[in-house]
């Protein structure tokens, strides 16, 4: 089992009510809001955490990107990962990770995260999305091809990493004259990719297809367990058996020295009001052709207030029953998380431990207990589990790479 | 009495386009809004009592389906000359409905000496000197369609208490438009540029309060084209064949057969 630390390094200095007052938390709520001042200050606490973290022995640590919101300050998941590939020795730097239909020069991408391995010394694990909704129009990317630009420039972006220059790229989205960077990864054939979801099919099938690992964001037991059911069933239509090794899942998890403040703390996974929890607009987070087609009519129902999200706003209390949320001290979170481990069998564990206003020091004391107590004790539970994860199983870094692909079994004749 | 309409599938190729068309007269073609339009309007049967109306839907709106090649606002124009073509229709008139109007232009370049008449509606298509088109990625569906309409009585009138299925097809229309004009949104650059060489006259006409195209685009129209005149209506905003059908159809007719 690989464990790794995540925090959305949340913008928390800025006016809360400022953002139920505008009833929305991207793209239009004004970044008047943002104090750089405290932005500063932030970002060298998150930073201390990271590093923190390293020290009381996390194996990995989980980075993403955002636009136009409070929730999270990250603006390129790439610099945290660049300055952390320097300022660490031992930690896998998991980028879940670069939206790829937001570039518009994917081999400049392919080139940041060359470097980023190769100063880690092959730590990067290079996660790919699509983005929000509010990204591509943060970004003036257009949505209506969101799906195609993400295939394109992952297709590109392994082909740099892949094969000698200089070569020619002529695609529907990208055309290159010369692709040709002196930058290439370190780890071969290129950096685990892993691909983070939340609910659209397409990506889950789409992941199953690269045999990439799929990285369930912070759903519901019975939703992670569908997700595995599709991806299972494109593996086996393939020729592999997929397994732990291809699943992850991120954890909302608050721990602490006793309940009364770990209850607390975790109350504030509530105060960001945006990504998976609610202020956000809905024509903003999925701006036409964005979503599937198939759920266009559910979604303009709830675009007009006729149907309520497809994502639902369950209370704090709903989240805690469903499981998203587990708060505790070690000893009292790590039965919960053990549920999960034998209802869903992730081999990737990314621990959501702080957000909101959580102090430095409560945050500290989450890492320090995150790191010294439960990822070890979820490590030892995963080997008891059989939850062996992509790099103690030596999964092959994509389907091309795989030497154990069944044949299709023949329909009879 | 009423005007009867035909419905029909037309292939270009592999494009796929519905057309309606009704009346007898000299041919019009009219060309719809980014939100699509509903199959029957007052404007069109107003039309049509005097003129040949030729309606289609643009190929990924409404009932036309999408072709997924389409890249561009130009290329429908391309089409549109090629259904015209296709049903041996020469020197119609053009009268473009807001996002319509842009590619009735488009056409109108294209070809400079093939069309009758040029009647743009509150056009898109040309960045404003002054202000910007409204930006329907940030707006409601709802939201958007209300704020072409003057009056919300007009509106309520249009579109009633609008449907789920209305809301689905302004859903497809928008991810078409996006598809087709997402940047820069709603103009060409190089347009203006061209407008000099159509002969045809052409007819500018403008909702006085018109909140998604500002008139200063409907003034560059009418300095670019070599034989315009501008017109504006009262009480009408964005969606003047819908606001008021009859005052337009008066103008477009009027000038469709004037000399």
């Amino acid at each position: 089992m690989f464990t790794m630390y995540f925090t959305e390094q949340p913008m928390s200095a800025y006016p809360a009510e400022e953002g139920l007052k505008f009833g929305a938390t991207a793209l239009m709520f004004s970044n008047r809001h943002f104090d750089p001042v405290a932005g500063s200050r932030l970002y060298n606490e998150y930073l201390e955490q990271y590093l923190y973290a390293e020290e009381m022995g996390v194996e990995g640590i989980m980075l993403n990107e955002h636009h136009n919101a409070p929730f999270c300050m990250q603006a390129k998941c790439n610099i945290f990962a660049a300055i952390l590939a320097g300022a660490t020795k031992k930690v896998k730097i998991v980028l879940l990770g670069n939206p790829l239909p937001l570039a518009d020069n994917p081999v400049r991408l392919a080139e940041e995260l060359a470097m980023i391995d190769m100063i880690s010394k092959g730590r990067l694990v290079s996660g790919f999305v699509r983005g929000g909704g509010q990204e591509q129009l943060a970004t003036g990317v257009n949505p209506a091809y969101n799906r195609e630009r993400f295939e394109e420039a992952h297709d590109l972006i392994v082909k740099a990493w892949t094969v000698p220059g200089p070569f020619r790229w002529e695609g529907t989205h990208y055309q290159h004259r010369v692709v040709n960077p002196w930058a290439v990864p370190l780890q071969k054939p290129y950096p685990r990719v892993w691909i983070p979801g939340v609910l659209s099919k397409e990506t889950i099938i789409w992941a199953a297809r690269q045999r990439y690992p799929y990285i369930a964001l912070n759903t519901s037991i019975e939703a992670t367990k569908t997700i595995w059911q599709i991806y299972d069933q494109v593996a086996a239509e393939i020729g592999y058996q997929a397994g732990p090794e291809y699943r992850g899942y991120l954890h909302q998890v608050h721990v602490s020295d006793n309940e009364e403040k770990a209850e607390r703390n975790a109350r504030q996974f509530m105060w960001m009001q945006g990504e998976f929890t609610g202020l956000a607009h809905p024509v903003w987070s999925s701006p036409s052709g964005y979503f599937s087609p198939e759920h266009r009519r559910q979604f303009v129902e709830f675009a007009v207030g006729r149907a309520v999200s497809p994502r639902g706003r369950p209370s704090f209390e709903q989240q805690v029953r469903d499981g998203r949320i587990v708060f505790g001290t070690p000893k009292t979170v790590l039965p919960k998380l053990r549920r999960v481990l034998e209802e869903t069998r992730p081999s990737i564990y990314g621990f959501w431990g702080n957000d909101g206003t959580v102090s430095p020091e409560d945050a500290r004391t989450c890492i320090r207990l995150l790191a010294q107590e439960v990822m070890p004790a979820m490590r030892e539970m995963g080997k008891e589990l059989g939850l062996t994860d992509p790099f103690e199983a030596n999964t092959p870094v994509h389907l091309n790479y795989s030497t154990d692909l069944q044949a299709r079994p023949q329909a009879a004749e | 009495m009423a005007t009867e309409w035909s419905d029909r599938e037309v292939a270009l190729g592999e494009v796929r386009i519905r057309l309606a068309r009704g009346g007898a007269g000299r041919p019009v073609l009219v060309l719809h809004h980014d939100i699509g339009t509903l199959p029957r309007l007052p404007f069109y049967d107003a039309l049509a009592r005097h003129c040949d109306v030729l309606v289609p839907n643009h190929p990924g709106f409404g009932r036309s389906p999408r072709a997924e090649w389409l890249r561009s606002v130009r290329d429908v124009a391309v089409l549109y000359q090629w259904l015209l073509c296709e049903l041996g229709i020469e020197r119609p008139a053009l009268v473009g409905l807001g996002f319509g109007g842009w590619i009735a232009a488009e056409m109108a370049t294209m070809a400079p000496t093939a069309f009758h008449r040029l009647i743009l509606v509150g056009a898109m298509g040309v960045k404003p000197p002054e202000g910007e088109i409204l930006d329907q990625a940030i707006l409601s569906y709802i939201d958007y369609v209300r704020a072409g309409f003057h009056d919300p009585a007009a509106f309520a009138r249009v579109y009633g208490d609008v449907s789920t299925d209305q809301l689905v097809e302004w859903d497809i229309c928008r991810e078409m438009t996006f598809r087709i004009a997402w940047k820069p949104y709603m103009y060409s650059q190089t347009l203006p540029h061209l407008l000099g060489g159509v002969t045809a006259s052409a007819l500018v006409v403008w909702g006085e309060d018109d909140r998604i195209v500002p008139r200063s685009a409907g003034e560059l129209y009418a300095a670019r084209l070599r034989r315009a005149r501008f017109e504006s209506v009262a009480a009408a905003g964005h969606y003047v064949d819908m606001e008021q059908p009859d005052a337009l159809a008066r103008l477009v007719t009027a000038f469709i057969e004037g000399n």
